[in-house]
This record gives C-alpha cells, structure tokens and sequence, in this order.
C-alpha cells in the first residue's frame, strides 16, 4: 500500500485542518486549508548529508559473497490510470492542483456518500489484464480493505481481494545490450482495482501534517508479478516494460516521478541450490528505474554479507526505504506478524459482471503492444539495439511505423530516427511529437537522397530546417534550388573550371600526389553548392584529372 | 384519488379498545374524543392537504401553523425531535406555495406536507447526527437523494427526528441526545431505531415522515406508536445521504398516518438513482392508484388473495395480546376474501443471530469514517492513535461501541469463515425460504414485534433481550423485501391500550401489492381509533 509511505513520520494530529474551512459553491464541497508552507515530504529533505558508503576493496569481496546466493525478486507496482474522473466519483483528478481543490463528499468519505464506480476503470483494467495475457474474471467484487490513517477518508480502502480482474498472465521483455541483453518471461500473479489514498503534507518543521484528499479515490491498478527476477537489471526492466505497456494502452501516464508509477519491491535471498525463500524485505519509495535497480543490488549485498557473516537471523520482515542520496536502504517498519485488513466484500457496489463479448470488443481494440512491436521489427532485419530504441517510446515506434507505410526504407528511416532526428530531441529536449517534420516528409527525404534529387549531405542539411520549421522537402528543395547536378556536361564545365583555376596543384597531382584528388573535389562541390552528384562528379574529375587535356 | 369507505357493517366485531379508553391521559389529555374529520387515521392526509390547498379551503400557511403549534405543545413531552427547522423558513416555504397558488402556478404534488426527516438521513444546511455525539453540530453540504426528491415535490421539512445512534437500538433510547416517548404513553418507548419519526407521525407533529430500516427500524416503531411503516425492496429507494450502518439491509422507509400517504410518500423517494449503485432500475408503478374507491369496493374485495401467517411469529415468545391481535387480523383479511393459511419458514429463527453478525460487521466498517479527522467531534491529542482513540471513545456510545467490537470480531482472520461468512450463507437460505413462500403465497403475515411498547429503561440493561425483540423484522431485511406495517388493534397498557401492528410481506418490488391490501384492511378496520390521546386536545386546527 503506498498510502502507507509516511507512516513513521511524526503526526501532530492536534493540528490536523487547523484551517479547515469548508463551503459550498455550486453544490461541490471545497476545503480549503492553509497551504502556504506546505510541501510534499520527500525523504532526500529528511536525511543528513549524504554519507559516502563505497569501499572498492569490500565491493569486491561483496561481488563475489553475492556469487553465492540467489535473488527472489517479485514486484507490486499501482498504475494511476489517466481517467477524466476518479473511480468513484466524478472529481477530476490533475496532478499538482491547489490541495483539495478536487474534493466532493464521496472521495471525502462524508456521511451518507455513496461510491459509484466509473465504468473506465473496468475497461482499462480489461485492456490491461488482456495486454498482459491475464485470465480475466468473467465475475469480480470489490472488497473493503480496512486500516485507519488520515489520508484514508473512508476508513477502508475499496480494492479487490480474493477475485481480482485478471490474473495469472505474463510479461515479455528484451534487456538493453549494456546489460547483456536477452529475452525474459516474467509471471504476473494478478491485477486488480482499487483507489488511491490522499497525501499528507507536512509541516516544515515536522509540527503538524495535513492532509490533501485530490488524490483519494483515484482508480489504480494493482499489479502483483510472481517472484521470477533475479538482479536489479530484471526489476527495473519490468517496471519498465509495465510502464511501456500502460503507455501503449493509453490507460495511464505511466510517470514515476509524479507517482503514477509506483513499485515495491520484494526481495530475498538463498544460497545457489536452495530450494526454500529466504525472509522477503519490502522495498519502498522507488521513484525511478535506476533506483529500483539500484536499490535491489544494495539489498541483494546487504542480505548476502548478512548471510555470510552468519547472521542470516538479521534479515526480518520488514519495510526499507531506499535513500536516494545516501544509495542505501534502511528500515522503516518491522512488520510483526501479518496486519489484519479485515476484507469483506464491499456491500455498496454490485458485483463486476463482463461478458464474453465485452472482452472480446475490447481485445480486438487493442492496439500493437511492445512486444508484438519488438519482434516486428526484429523480423523486419533491424539490429536489438534498433529495436530496442524503437519500440521502447510509443512515440517514436508510431512515428517509425508512419514513415514506413509513407514508403521509406526500412534500414535508412531506423537509421534517420535513431540519428539525426534523436540528436537534434536530445539537444533541443524534445519529444518525437514536438517535432515539425512528419514522417512522411521523412519519408520523402529518403526518397529524394535514394533517387539521387538530392545530395546525403543536402538531405542533412535541410532536415534541421524541416525538424524546427517544418514545411515539405518539395518545397525546400525548390525554395532553394537544391536539386542535385547529375549532368555530366554541367560537372565537367565546372570540373574544367575548376582545374583550369589551380593548375598548380593539377601540376603535384599529376606528379603523383594524388590525394589532391580530394582537394578538387572539394572544390567542384564547393562551386556546385554541394548539388553535384557526388559519385559522377568523383567519375569524371577523375577522367580528367588523369586525362590529357 | 382516494376517498372514504364506509365498511361494511358486519365487519365491525372488533371492539372499540382504542377509543372508549381515551379518558384521561396528564398534562395534555383531554376528555374530547377526536373527531373522524380531523385526524382519521384511516384518510390521506397528503391527499386532503392538496385538496384543501387547491380548492383554498385552507392555505398552507394557516395549515403550517396548525403542524407547528401542535408540534410546539407536543414537543415538550415526547421528545421526537433533535432539530426543528426555523419555523420562520417554514412559514415562508409554505407562503411560496400559497402564492404559486394564487397565482395559479402548478404546485408539487406534495406541497405544503411538512415531512420529519430521521436524523441519519442527511438534508443541506441542517444539522444531521445520526444520533451520535461524535457528529454534534455536522451539517452535510448536501440533500439525501430521497430528501431531494421530497422537496423537489413541494414537501416542507420540518425537522430532524431523534433516532438510536446511527440507527442501531430498537428503542431510540440510544440516542446521545435525548429520549423519546411514545404518544400513547409517555413512559414507554417509541420503538427503535426511527422511534423519533414514528412519534411524530404519531403525535401529529408532521404529516409523513422518513426513517431508515436495517432491521426492523421503521416497522417497530411503526407498530409500537400506532402509525403506518412501511420498509420498501432494498434498492427500491436510494441510500445516498444516509448515513449507513449495515449497507446491505439499509432502506430508507416511510411513516404515515395512513396506507394511502405511506404510499404516496413512498412513490414520491422511490426509483433508480445515479449516486447510489446499489439502487434498482426497475420501473416504479403508481402505488397511489391502489386506492380504491369506496363506491368500487365489493364485500369481498380481495377474494383469492393467498395469505400465508408464518407460524414462526406467533409462536412461543409471543406477547399473547399481541397474538390475538394478529389473529383477529387475519380473520379480518379472510373476511376480506383472502384465502388464509400457515406458512412454515424453518429458517426463520437462524435470522437474529444472522442479522447480528452481518450488520455489526458492515457497521464496524462504516463507521470507521467517524474518526475526527475531516469533520465531527475531534478529540485532543497529541499523537495520532490517540486521537482516533480519543475521539473515538468519547463520541460513540456503548451500544455503537458494542456492534463495532462484535463487528471487527467477527471480520477478523480465522473468524471471519466462522461468523460472516456462514451468517452470509444463513442469509442465502433465508432469502430462498421467503421466495418460496412468496412463490405460493401473495403477501405473508406477521406481527410487527413480539410485543407492543414497553417501559423506558425496561431492556436498557439487557441488550439481548432487545435483540430478541427484532426477530419478526430481520428476516424481512436479511431477505431484502418489503413489508407494510399497519395498526390492526390493541393490548392493554398505558390510559388508553397501545397499538399494535400487523406486518405484511410482499415479494421484492411488489410494493404496490401491500398498499393495495394494506388499503383496504386499513379501510375495512371498523372501531379502531389510531390517534394517540396526546394530541386531542391540541388537534382539529387542521383538514
């Protein structure tokens, strides 16, 4: 449960709402609360300076104790889905509103509000369940989930207990080449539907918290992985994987900073051979990729050196936190036995009823997923590293598959994309969407260099037009008049101008320095405006160069 | 439209307990017997109002008065209400409509009804408790669906009526605020846990009012104050705005002093609502066309109907006055033509324990909400447990307390397959056994308690003897069907006797069915004077 984040963090409840005012515009109920010096509470602001941990010597020692053990690594990961309302409601959710400025009674919790759920959430949580080959239950319940906290209005949370949605499913993923590459199958236990609990903010000096509701009662999915990872690499690519099919879907902005993304992750670890789990650790507060890797490689050590240390008993049940600044975990609750949730089948929503056809309209509307992308493409000839760049931005693959069905060359369009179009995102700190050339301008470019309109070096040279202003290659090419020269009447004119301008150098070249060859062309081209056809220009300069004129 | 019956005269066997005992009753008791015209217990009061308004015989100022100064004179000693709405706003809600009136606008159909709302059912800028202390002084940003529709129709509401803490006493002696008594004996209670709404109704204090049944809630005290109940289909009426103590028994119910505007009432809250996912989207037929009128009435006009008198509930356990009343109903209806005979339902016991288990279980669920976080009581505290604790503790009372503990119990792991999940199983069986019976028989009958109303204080100490009390009602909520609570006669007790209510069950969303029977029993009842001896002396102002 995410929502229990700041669970240790030291509450004044005396102070909770000091300002709580409520009123009523239009029949919504806004609470507006002192919000002045408010801030969410990150860990990195409540940590002391960064402490420097590594030890080149223990590292090695570390590798090799690490050698001797087995990571078991499962992951729960809540996918914000990018409804216009929430799940029970009909507030908007916008991430970084004023807070509590989308609040009504019903993700309020006041008495005698009733939730009614929001049929999206179904139908995100089918094409998710389907995405991630998951049985789907034809017949599914919410359940209440309950525990006290502030952020949780209700006193319960409405999620899925003992059916949930889908289950039993898989995902497919391809590690990047830096990490040694390789395919992956990863089990996916289950996936259900619950809502999101509120935020509290605390105080800077840590006096009181308060609490903002924006965010209670926004529909999450909750995916539960089987515990098939091994290292770091493989968790963090799940999450990501997890994070390019929600994207691929639509159903969520899949971004982990703001916390529409959010992994825990599970960890234990055994000797190499041993058939039994070790005790599993939680770890919290993820916020990116290369803190998941990260912070599971630390744990992997820390439980390894334990293990070898021979204090194994050391490792208990409990909830770490990764400390970014710090690139360590430590422990934030022990968990005494199991909390008791006290689950029972939520009374206020009737049972979640999809009909065969249902799924099936739904199957059939979904769109190519990543991993159907990725062995697309890889049939297609491209290189894992091509592909891997391709598919892994939903963006960029559509915009690939554009430029392909506008005609372009499977090899030179990969090549175009991954090139100069990705340097000139990166520069300019772009996405493939801001960008004004479309792909069937791109298209037309390789076109136009393939057929030899233009020159390599002009198609370059306008794309960093095309890619600011935008416009057609046609056009630019008139515009500019950048037609390539292939007459070989005109390239000799110049080429004959050209020599007859430096025969000095005509005099070395012929005196066997023929890498003035360069030289001249460099020349001709220079006279041509870079619109000569560069190999019928090397042809005849050559010609003539050797010739007896 | 409705209009009066004259019974048949061989009808009237029964003897006149209700009225001859009227004699003299303190503080408020008068020697005038009321008189039929006033406030015959039998006549829709929402039907003659709009009559009267329509044809200017009265307006409904002068009718707001009449309410309210009754009310004021009453109020005093029975306690009904935690909040009366300024009778200023009142007024003026009713001189709105006089002057649609007068202007010849069209007016809702229940325009000038002053309806009392149970105070677990929430109306906008009004206080709304639930009877509790940890919501003292909460006023809710928003109107309960069936509020909604009331007011939408034209009713005025009046005010908040006591209740048991969140619905949960059979007594309304739960109440952190006060206690109410019942009309027709100020020493005894109301009945529990709408006994607030109930009263009023009684006590003439409002024309219908709205309560809420979980088990029982609206038809106990129904029977116990001599007024009409009536505990709709779950699903039939929205739940949104009521504050919920068992969700999946809750209904929100009507009181009346008559079928007819228990009907009426009923037909105006009922229907699908897009705030609540668990109300029906099933047509709501005109229950107000049931009435029948008395020139169309035959001598046996509900010849045929099957009547089944579950054995269960007037077996042992069973007041014997209470008995004899139910039986002298059902000879009634089968001189009305129905076709009567016993119906066993084996289960029927299995239902109070059931009923125990699942509404404290849902109760320890709901009321978590009550914590003095965002509203309500807070108390002091430094730290955060303390504060649920805290506030907690001081804001519920014992009985609250008692169903969140039994509740949280019985949702806890290990237990939870022992208790909730096999009262869910009871519940299955239940609610086969009552289509089963429902499948040979049109209405099944049954008292309404297994006694009339006792003694304030009587079963404070002995909450399973109260629990008891609610054995003819759970079934019915367990099952999710509606059922009618009428007066059909009395037993001794108090000045005058004290009513006692015959208990109609109908299959789901046949509503209609019970208003129709309940109809003509309650026209055909010959001798029986339902109005409480209380008001006599302050009555016959109005209609």
């Amino acid at each position: 449960m995410a929502s229990t984040l700041f669970r240790t963090i030291q509450i004044h409840p005396f102070f909770l709402y000091p300002t709580a005012l409520f009123s009523r515009r239009n029949g919504v109920l806004y609470c507006t609360m002192k919000s002045s010096q408010t801030q969410t509470a990150t860990q990195e602001k409540q940590q002391p300076p960064k402490v420097k941990v590594p030890q080149h010597a223990l590292k090695k020692t570390v590798d090799k104790i690490t050698r001797d053990y087995e990571a078991i690594i499962g992951i729960e990961t809540h996918v914000q889905l990018s409804t216009l309302t929430k799940a029970f409601c009909s507030c908007p959710y916008n991430y970084g509103s004023q807070p509590n400025t989308n609040i009504c009674p019903i993700c309020m919790g006041l008495p005698g509000a009733l939730p009614v759920l929001n049929s999206k959430v179904i139908e995100f949580a089918v094409k998710l369940g389907l995405a991630l080959n998951c049985k789907l239950s034809l017949n599914s319940k919410f359940d209440r989930k309950q525990y006290f906290y502030p952020d949780l209005p209700k006193g319960y949370q409405i999620s899925q207990f003992d059916i949930p949605i889908a289950t039993g499913g898989y995902v497919d993923l391809d590690l990047p080449l830096e990490f040694g590459g390789g395919h992956r199958k990863f089990g996916i236990t289950r996936v259900h539907m619950e809502e999101d609990a509120g935020k509290l903010l605390h105080s800077g000096n840590g006096d009181y918290s308060q609490v903002d509701l924006n965010r209670a009662g926004v529909p999450l999915l909750e995916i539960v992985s089987e515990p098939d990872m091994r290292t770091g690499i493989e968790a963090a690519e799940y999450a990501a994987e997890l994070q390019r099919v929600v994207r691929y879907l639509g159903i969520s902005n899949g971004n982990m900073q703001e916390g529409s993304l959010r992994c825990d992750v599970n960890v234990s670890i055994r000797p190499v051979g041993q058939s039994e789990f070790g005790t599993k650790v939680e770890i919290k507060n993820l916020n990116s990729f290369s803190s998941i890797n990260r912070a599971i490689d630390f744990e992997i050590s820390r439980q390894a050196l334990l293990h070898s240390q021979g204090q194994s008993d050391q490792i208990v049940q409990e909830t770490r936190l990764w400390e970014e600044g710090a690139q360590k975990t430590v422990t934030m609750r022990k968990k005494e036995g199991l909390s008791d949730y006290r689950y029972f089948p939520e009374p206020d929503l009737p049972e979640v009823i999809l009909t065969q056809e249902y799924v099936d309209s739904i199957s059939n509307s979904l769109p190519e997923l990543p991993e159907a992308k990725r062995r697309r493409y890889e049939k297609m000839g491209l290189s894992m590293q091509d592909v891997l760049f391709l598919a892994n931005d939903m963006n960029v693959a559509e915009y690939f598959d554009e430029t392909l069905s506008s005609g372009a060359d499977i090899k030179l369009a990969a090549n175009w994309i991954m090139g100069d179009i990705a340097a000139y995102m990166k520069n300019e700190k772009l996405s493939i969407n801001d960008i004004k050339l479309t792909p069937q301008e791109l298209a037309e470019l390789i076109a136009s260099i393939k057929s030899g309109t233009i020159s390599g070096k002009i198609g370059k040279e306008i794309l960093s037009e095309l890619l600011a202003k935008g416009g057609t290659v046609k056009g630019l090419i008139e515009e500019k008049d950048l037609i390539q020269i292939a007459d070989p009447v005109e390239i000799g004119k110049m080429i004959d101008k050209v020599i007859s301008e430096n025969p000095k150098q005509l005099e070395q070249y012929r005196s066997g320095k023929t890498k003035l060859q360069g030289f001249f062309a460099g020349q001709v081209m220079k006279l041509s405006k870079g619109k000569a056809n560069p190999g019928l220009l090397n042809k005849i300069l050559l010609e003539k160069l050797n010739g007896q004129s | 439209m409705l209009s009066t019956i004259q019974p048949p005269r061989y009808l009237s066997r029964f003897p006149l307990r209700g009225r001859t005992k009227s004699r003299s009753f303190h503080i408020l008791s008068s020697a005038q017997p009321v008189t039929k015209t006033c406030f015959a217990a039998d006549q829709s009061q929402i039907l003659s109002i709009r009559d009267s308004l329509l044809n200017r015989h009265l307006s409904a100022v002068e009718l707001t008065h009449s309410y309210l100064d009754r009310l004021k004179q009453t109020e005093p000693h029975i306690n009904c209400f935690l909040h009366v709405s300024d009778p200023d706003k009142v007024l003026k809600q009713a001189q709105d409509i006089d002057d649609k009136i007068k202007r010849n606008e069209e007016v809702g159909p229940l325009a000038g009804v002053l309806v009392a709302i149970k105070d677990n059912i929430c109306t906008a800028d009004m206080p709304s408790t639930g009877g509790s202390y940890i919501l003292e002084g909460y006023r809710p940003p928003f109107d309960a669906t069936a509020v909604k529709r009331l007011k939408d129709l034209g009713a005025i509401v009046v005010g908040k009526t006591n209740l048991d803490e969140f619905g949960m006493g059979s007594t309304t002696e739960a109440s952190a605020f006060k206690v109410t008594a019942n009309p027709w004996d100020l020493s005894r209670v109301p009945g529990g846990s709408s006994g607030g709404s109930a009263a009023s109704v009684s006590a003439r204090q409002c024309v219908v009012s709205l309560g809420s049944d979980t088990g029982g809630s609206v038809r106990q005290p129904a029977s116990f104050c001599g007024v009409v109940g009536l505990k709709p289909t779950y699903g039939r009426v929205s739940r949104f705005g009521l504050m919920a103590y068992a969700s999946s028994l809750d209904v929100i119910g009507c009181f009346g002093s008559s079928v007819a505007d228990t009907g009426i009432l009923l037909h105006a809250i009922s229907g699908h609502d897009s705030l609540d996912a668990t109300s029906s989207k099933r047509e709501v037929p005109d229950f107000t066309s049931q009435f029948t009128y008395a020139s169309s009435l035959k001598s046996r006009p509900l010849e045929g109907l099957r009547v089944g008198l579950i054995r269960e509930t007037v077996d042992a356990g069973v007041d014997s006055g209470v008995k004899s009343a139910i039986e002298g109903a059902a000879a009634h209806l089968e001189q009305l033509g129905c076709v009567l005979k016993e119906v066993s339902l084996p289960s029927f016991s299995l239902g109070l324990p059931a009923y125990y288990i699942l509404a404290s279980s849902e109760s320890s669920s709901n009321l978590s909400r009550y914590d003095g976080v965002r509203y309500g009581n807070q108390a002091s505290s430094d730290e955060l447990n303390g504060l649920y604790e805290e506030s907690r503790a001081k804001g519920f009372g014992s009985e609250v307390k008692m169903r969140i503990l039994m509740g949280t119990y019985a949702l806890s792991a290990g237990y939870y397959d022992a208790y909730y999940k096999r009262a869910q199983q009871v519940r299955t069986i239940i609610r086969k056994s009552f289509k089963a019976a429902l499948d040979e028989n049109d209405i099944l009958i049954s008292p309404a308690a297994p006694s009339a109303a006792y003694k304030i204080g009587e079963k404070k100490n002995d909450p399973l003897a109260m629990y008891a009390g609610d054995i003819m009602t759970v079934n019915v909520n367990l099952a999710g069907l509606p059922a009618l609570v009428l007066p059909c006669g009395f037993v001794e007790g108090g000045a005058v006797g004290l009513p006692v209510g015959l208990q109609i069950i109908g299959a789901a969303f046949d509503e209609e069915k019970l208003v129709k029977v309940g109809h003509i029993f309650e026209q055909t009842l010959e001798g029986y004077n339902f109005v409480p001896p209380l008001i006599t002396d302050v009555g016959g102002a109005s209609a």
